[in-house]
């Protein structure tokens, strides 16, 4: 049922609160069907570009566009969008039933339409039983949910999501996180998405933009982003990563070598994308591509440290790892991979590919 | 009774005892009294259903609190709505706006209107000059000056719990009903204000009950021609020396208060009407 959805474009859109900028030149198109989420962290200006695009503020400059139409000065009522608020914003004095029957009724919709489409809804999200109860009897999660069906009955061109999930407590999170994946797969429809959790945003997304300052950082699909980070900041703010500072010593077949005191790291890259000998670079390196090597075995490259600090996660072990030229290296390990017992002070070698880090770039601030 | 409660029980008996000395007690003599002057029995309590005076002033009473109610409602939602609506600055000014007529005397206030209202007043002037009438207007010395006077003082009493009630309204409900594809009024109609009711209910009880017992203002604008019910009593016990009518009279005006508030303390939050809500 993909592709039923409308596209959406923004052109240029910035918006200026005296000589704030809040939204600064953003160009950003999302297809039909598509599930795209602005991922930022607080002040990334996400939210007022949801609200552009609902048409609760009014941008500075630039358009917004649906399907090519140019729907800027269109009042939020007259958009035909579907809306979660952050916190839901479900109407107290009414049912769960009155509540989704609120756009049609807006609609003015016949009654006999009217309650097969709240039915309809009500069932989508299995909340068929609670019809009849008000908001305030439901739990968090069940109000989300109350507050998706609402946003969905009318059939909407495009449902917007501020912060849907913020205020459940995480298990639940991720309980509804693949509720709504499942949700958007079955409508079909266009939906954007605005979050700080950069989990969430990686689970949910066909598509997710990163926000920082008001500007658009990068763009692409989760995977893309978790791997190929353009700045410093996009690999930072979306898991966790390793910054290796150097400068380039030497090109060699599939990359070049950066030194880092005694240090050489050798990068892989494409061709066309070597820096110039002696430029200096920045590395991501993501904590879960180090191993912890054996006396014998080999690496790319391959560096010696002591255990500075460590913590025990269940799955996992995060290591914290003191280098002579590196600084402290933070380390992902499985468990099963891990020596019996890490402990501070405790010599280790550590080892990458030269695949496994990325180049990027520092943030214009 | 816990000990620790105790304490705090001793803590407030002088308080307690003050007000049953001062303030239960008379009440009380009073109630005493209409049932025992000029005769022993219920005798004054039969007036109710059988003399015309009684019911006449009665009738009127309810009638301009009713009057008196419905328009210091209708004032206050429109401003407590702008107000609601306003940002912090602005809002700021408006509440002292409201709130300073609350500090003039009762007195000053009715003179005010009289002096407006009166036959030679500035209303009758100005309107007589624009040439719209001919005649002065009886403006004043009847139900009308008394409610133009009510109504002004009752105005912030209305205000206030309706604004606690507004601003307790989410500003997001109604960014969330305009998403949804509903005009204004229909944002207003069935969002704001049946989320606003409360707040209204409970203006309207503080209202209605503090009109009741009107004295002042019904006294000076209404000129001695139309009674209500506080000023009635005043006549039957200061000037007609008739305790027993007069203190019938004030029984039921308290019972008919405690009444109003046991009825619609089953509907709000009584306190919100007079505690914390502004």
């Amino acid at each position: 049922m993909s592709g039923t959805g409308h596209a959406l474009a923004l052109r240029g859109l910035t918006k200026r609160y005296g000589s704030f900028t809040a939204v600064d030149s953003v160009s950003l198109k999302v297809e039909r069907g598509e599930f795209l989420t602005l991922l930022g962290p607080s002040g990334s200006g996400k939210t007022t570009i949801l609200m552009c695009i609902a048409g609760f503020v009014a941008p500075t400059e630039g358009a917004v566009l649906l399907d090519g139409a140019d729907i800027t000065p269109l009042p939020p009522e007259r958009r035909d969008f579907g809306m979660v608020f952050q916190g839901y914003a479900l109407f107290p004095h009414m049912t769960v039933a009155e509540n989704v029957a609120f756009p049609l009724r807006v609609r003015k919709l016949g009654a006999a339409e009217r309650e097969a489409k709240v039915k309809a809804a009500l069932d989508l999200v299995q909340l068929g039983r609670f019809a009849d109860r008000l908001p305030r009897q439901l739990s968090g999660g069940q109000q989300q949910r109350v507050a998706l069906a609402r946003a969905l009955v009318f059939d909407p061109a495009l449902l917007l999501l501020d912060e849907p999930l913020s205020a459940l407590d995480k298990k639940l999170r991720a309980e509804l996180q693949e509720e709504l994946k499942a949700l958007h797969r079955r409508v079909g429809r266009t939906f954007v998405n605005v979050t700080h959790d950069q989990e969430e945003a990686l689970s949910l997304s066909d598509r997710v933009a990163i926000l920082n300052h008001g500007k658009l950082v990068q763009e692409g699909p989760p995977a893309h982003l978790y791997e190929h980070p353009r700045t410093r900041f996009v690999a930072d703010f979306l898991g966790k990563s390793n910054f290796l500072h150097g400068t380039v010593q030497e090109s060699v077949p599939e990359g070049f070598v950066i030194g880092a005191g005694t240090t050489r790291i050798v990068q892989s890259v494409a061709e066309n994308r070597r820096p110039a000998h002696g430029s200096p670079v920045l590395l991501s390196l993501r904590p879960e591509k180090i191993a912890l090597l054996n006396e014998d075995d080999a690496a790319d490259n391959v560096v010696t440290g002591r255990i500075a600090a460590w913590s025990y996660l269940g799955a996992g072990y995060t290591l914290v790892v003191e280098t002579p030229d590196l600084g402290a290296l933070r380390v992902a390990l499985p468990t099963w991979q891990a020596p019996i017992a890490p402990g501070e002070g405790l010599p280790v070698r550590l080892g990458w590919s030269s695949t496994a880090s990325v180049p990027v770039v520092e943030d214009v601030a | 009774m816990r000990r620790q409660d105790a304490g705090w029980w001793l803590l407030i008996l002088p308080a307690f005892l003050l007000m049953t000395a001062f303030y239960i007690a008379p009440i009380a003599q009073v109630l005493a009294i209409s049932f025992t002057e000029p005769s022993p029995g219920l005798g004054n309590y039969e007036r109710l259903f059988t003399s015309e005076s009684v019911q006449r002033v009665i009738v009127t009473t309810l009638r301009i609190c009713t009057i008196t109610t419905a328009l210091a409602l209708l004032l206050g939602y429109v401003l407590a709505y702008r107000i609601a609506l306003a940002n912090e600055a602005a809002r700021r000014w408006w509440i002292l706006a409201v709130l300073v007529p609350l500090w003039i005397s009762v007195l000053v206030r009715a003179f005010a209107w009289v002096t407006l209202l009166r036959r030679q007043g500035l209303v009758n002037n100005a309107l007589m000059e624009t040439g719209l009438i001919t005649e002065p207007l009886q403006l004043v010395w009847n139900e009308f000056g008394i409610i133009v006077g009510m109504v002004h003082y009752m105005v912030p009493y209305a205000v206030l719990p309706l604004l606690a009630s507004m601003r307790e309204i989410d500003p997001r409900l109604l960014a969330a009903a305009r998403g949804l594809g509903a005009p204004r009024f229909t944002i207003f109609r069935r969002i704001f204000l049946p989320l606003s009711l409360p707040g209204l209910i409970a203006a309207g009880v503080l209202v209605f009950i503090f009109s009741l017992g009107f004295y002042i203002t019904p006294a000076i604008l209404g000129g001695g021609k139309t009674l209500m019910v506080a000023e009635w009593i005043g006549l039957q016990i200061l000037d007609l020396i008739r305790w027993g009518l007069g203190t019938m009279m004030a029984t039921v005006l308290v019972v008919a208060i405690l009444a109003t508030l046991a009825v619609f303390s089953r509907v709000v939050d009584l306190k919100r009407v007079f505690g914390t809500g502004a």
